[in-house]
């Protein structure tokens, strides 16, 4: 099952850059959240900060309270490892892993946390393939061909399956959609509002219309602020800010 | 309704036809000249080497001066002991400095490391002879293959580092990223993600390091020091293919430069052998389309 993301005054840094400013935002469990704005505004950061990833990257910092079900992501504790491993992340770009097959892709994630018993990993390999919807067309080949093999499209529904097999609590997915063609683009977006049973989905876009197909919930990020943030229908529809306005009926950004 | 028109395109001038021809020619031919030398030392060795090639020859050990016959099997057997012992230091150490080059040396003692590989690949053969002599060899007293591999694996290091760490960098961070992102430590990542993905080119670098110091005989005139008999205790001095080939051919007996020969085109042959094995070994294990 899902869980809920309570966000409370988070910041970022890119060196001296503050790149997010003061965020707060909850986000419920089970339902899908989008986070929207312009190039730069901080929503691919927004989302690598609920994950721990923003600071792999060298001289990045967050600071901020994060709860993510009962998990506090910043707290003194917390292990980023641990973190990663409960909150799923699907990128922009596909990244299966190249040398490795189908099978060994999804299976990744378990094996290298040192998971070991063969019957569940291939339940949980087709279990996450099914969920993902690319089952049926990788079956034959799950340990044949190279994860790398497939199309681009696959490919990043391989992502997913891969995400899904280490069972997390909430799935990010930084525009997982933007690479790709448009029929692959609908079946991704398909899946989306499948997975919302079982996870709580946060998913960035800069295609509004994904976010509207999609989403519940929709914040709009605009240079590191969070400028509004509703029920995906008021901010399409009738937004509480001018700038949200601007934004969403196409004036800027 | 519109249709749309071709561009319209002129034909190709003669000029440019000329160009394009000349120049696809010029490559073709700088890479028939790149196998030219390798081909020409080949067949060289083929002639002058086959004539003293038997199954003695690689059999028996040397025969005294005078007596025909006798053959390499202890230096061909010895240079083998002597490189594994040399791969067994050269490839983790020179693995394990690339690990940290890539993924953890963006720093200044990263920057000493790197340039200390790259001067180390420039230190003539003679000197990392003359390095394991006085680290190994006086010490113990004696010589031995160990102290041989000791010099090899010594010069196999920063071939091995640099290669190591030029793969491991062109692995794109999004495969960096989707391994931390699955909750897999940074260890973990490195060696079964990163190293994976970067392998082939690894086992290239490996290769390239392997068969450079097969040939090399320098380092072991006084390391492994030669033997004219069997010797399988690494302990002891023992005998390697180039150092028998650079005894024999500065002798001054015809059956002995004969023999230098044949030595010449097994060692060759055993090195070209050894870094095909390897590669149909890994492409063997090659999904399709990775």
């Amino acid at each position: 099952m899902g869980v809920a993301i309570e966000v409370r005054e988070l910041n970022a840094w890119y060196g001296k850059n503050l790149a997010l400013k003061s965020i707060d935002m909850k986000v419920p469990a089970n339902h899908v959240t989008a986070v929207i704005g312009p190039s730069g505004c901080g929503k691919s950061t927004f989302v690598r900060c609920l994950n721990r990833m923003h600071e792999t990257i060298p001289e990045a910092r967050a600071e901020g309270d994060v709860k993510v079900g009962e998990m506090d992501v910043y707290g003194g504790g917390s292990d980023p490892v641990e973190v990663r491993r409960r909150i799923g992340m699907v990128f922009q770009k596909p990244n299966p892993f190249p040398t490795m097959s189908i099978y060994g892709n999804v299976a990744a994630g378990l094996k290298l946390n040192g998971f070991r018993n063969r019957k569940q990993m291939d339940e949980l390999v087709e279990r996450s393939l099914r969920l993902a919807a690319l089952w049926d067309e990788v079956k034959d080949n799950l340990h044949k061909k190279s994860g790398a093999s497939l199309s681009g499209g696959q490919q990043q529904r391989l992502c997913i399956a891969r995400a899904l097999a280490v069972e997390p609590e909430v799935l990010l997915m930084d525009e997982p959609a933007s690479a790709l063609d448009p029929i692959s683009t609908s079946k991704i977006e398909e899946l989306i509002f499948q997975l919302k049973q079982h996870y709580t989905v946060v998913i960035v876009t800069h295609n509004m219309q994904q976010a509207a197909r999609v989403a519940e919930l929709t914040g709009f990020f605009l240079m590191g602020s969070l400028i509004e943030y509703d029920k995906t229908e008021k901010i399409f529809t009738n937004p509480a800010d001018k700038r949200t306005e601007d934004y969403v009926t196409g004036r800027f950004g | 309704m519109h249709s749309i028109a071709a561009p319209a395109t002129k034909p190709l001038s003669l000029g440019r036809k000329l160009v394009n021809h000349g120049a696809t020619a010029f490559a073709i031919l700088t890479a028939m000249l790149v196998l030219v030398p390798l081909m020409a030392i080949f067949v060289y060795l083929l002639i002058k080497g086959v004539g003293a090639l038997n199954w003695a020859f690689l059999t028996q050990t040397p025969k005294p001066v005078g007596e025909a016959g006798g053959g390499m099997a202890n230096a061909i057997v010895g240079s083998g002991v002597i490189l594994a012992i040399a791969s067994l230091i050269g490839i983790p150490l020179g693995i394990g400095s690339g690990i940290y080059l890539a993924e953890y040396g963006r720093n200044r003692f990263g920057d000493i490391v790197r340039f200390t590989a790259d001067v180390l690949n420039g230190v003539p053969s003679i000197v990392i002879g003359i390095a394991a002599y006085s680290l190994v060899v006086v010490p113990q007293k004696h010589f031995s293959a160990f102290s041989g591999g000791v010099a090899l694996g010594i010069m196999m290091i920063p071939t091995v580092a640099r290669a190591t760490e030029e793969m491991l960098l062109m692995v794109p961070n999004a495969v960096r990223e989707a391994a931390f992102g699955l909750g897999i430590p940074k260890w973990r990542t490195t060696l079964s993600i990163t190293l994976r993905t970067a392998s082939a080119g690894v086992i290239t670098g490996c290769m390239l390091a392997f068969a450079r110091v097969a040939g090399e005989t320098a380092p072991l005139l006084f390391t492994a020091f030669g033997n004219q008999f069997w010797n399988l205790n690494p302990n002891q001095p023992t005998a390697a293919l180039p150092l028998q080939i650079f005894v024999y051919a500065i002798s001054p007996f015809d059956e002995w430069h004969k023999q230098a020969w044949a030595g010449a085109l097994i060692l060759i042959i055993l090195i070209v052998g050894a870094v095909a094995a390897v590669r149909v070994t890994v492409s063997r294990g090659r999904l399709k389309g990775a």
